[in-house]
């Protein structure tokens, strides 16, 4: 396959040079797409890692929400949730990988000065609240991180698929076209020239034959 | 610079917890108040965006779209019916798309 394209050495100079180009572009790409790669391997272990830990964490947290609703009456556990001692407060702050932007997360602590993290006195509820939400609680900062390492999983994976696209496209299409395309050229060039040169030794010829003739 | 929040999606059930902690709860009981609740939720300023699993399997195209964005970052939790394996399912899923082969899950033999 080869560029339509006229076999001048104007043209020849000019495809060489797009050839050095593509190729270089083709090897800072695949440095990019390993490095990315090494990012993402470390990356998505520990995604792995910490999805396993949280979700466990939450389903126990959860089950003993699911008790302490058993136990207390709905409106009671509504009241005593209601009006939350602490708000949750992130910083954002952009990390960049390999020009990937992922976001990192800060949790800004505004908990009162005690730690306390539960919102209502203890007369009117169960332990089984307690327990949940402390467990809650203590998963938080988790989940906040799982989001983070997931978030920036989700984005390397994008750009390493396109990095990867880019590669391809480089080594299997564009260089080789650029490699034919200039050897197209090069032939017809060498072709022109032996062509004139046949051409001047037949003149040559020629004009001997009439001098002695 | 300004503070962003987190909000969690889900059934009531299960979030409720999440709200003494301070954590913004936006409860759905219907499948079709889903998408309406979490385009509220992209709206505002929030950085992390917990979504139960039943909740999300609502929501599947738009969940893909803000996989895209740098904020908000969307996380899939179990509810307290426990998990349905679909947070497992992202990450292998990206495993797959990044590397071509899934390590984490498959067999350790395509490790690249």
């Amino acid at each position: 396959m080869e560029i339509q394209i006229n076999p001048t050495r104007m043209e020849l100079n000019r495809l060489k040079g797009r050839l050095t180009m593509a190729q270089r572009g083709h090897k800072l790409l695949k440095d990019k797409r390993d490095e990315l790669m090494r990012k993402f391997l470390e990356l998505i272990r520990e995604n792995k890692d910490l999805r396993i830990s949280v979700e466990e964490k939450l389903s126990r947290s959860f089950a003993n929400f699911l008790l302490a609703q058993a136990v207390m009456s709905g409106e009671t556990m509504e009241e005593a949730i209601m009006f939350p001692q602490a708000r949750v407060e992130l910083d954002v702050e952009e990390k960049n990988l390999m020009s990937v932007r992922v976001p990192q997360f800060i949790q800004q602590h505004q908990e009162d000065e005690s730690g306390n993290v539960y919102p209502y006195g203890f007369a009117n509820t169960s332990a089984e609240l307690d327990t949940s939400i402390a467990a809650l609680a203590e998963v938080l900062p988790q989940v906040i991180k799982l989001a983070e390492v997931e978030k920036a999983v989700s984005l390397l994976a994008d750009e390493i698929d396109k990095t990867r696209r880019r590669v391809n496209a480089l080594e299997h299409v564009l260089i080789p076209q650029l490699i034919s395309t200039i050897k197209y050229i090069s032939m017809k060039l060498d072709e022109a020239e032996r062509s004139s040169l046949v051409r001047l030794m037949k003149i040559k010829d020629i004009v001997r034959g009439e001098e002695v003739g | 610079m300004s503070m962003y929040k987190m909000a969690v999606i889900g059934d009531k059930d299960s979030i409720l917890g999440f709200k003494s902690l301070g954590v913004a709860t936006y409860p759905v009981t219907g499948e079709e108040e889903v998408p309406r609740v979490l385009n509220r939720v992209t709206r505002e300023k929030y950085a992390v965006v917990c979504i139960t699993e039943n909740a999300a399997q609502q929501v599947t195209a738009q969940l893909e779209e803000l996989n895209q964005k740098m904020l908000p970052a969307v996380l899939l939790i179990p509810n307290n019916q426990g998990t349905l394996g679909l947070g497992m399912e992202q990450i292998r899923k990206n495993a797959e798309k990044a590397i071509g082969a899934d390590i984490l899950f498959g067999k350790e033999g395509s490790q690249l």
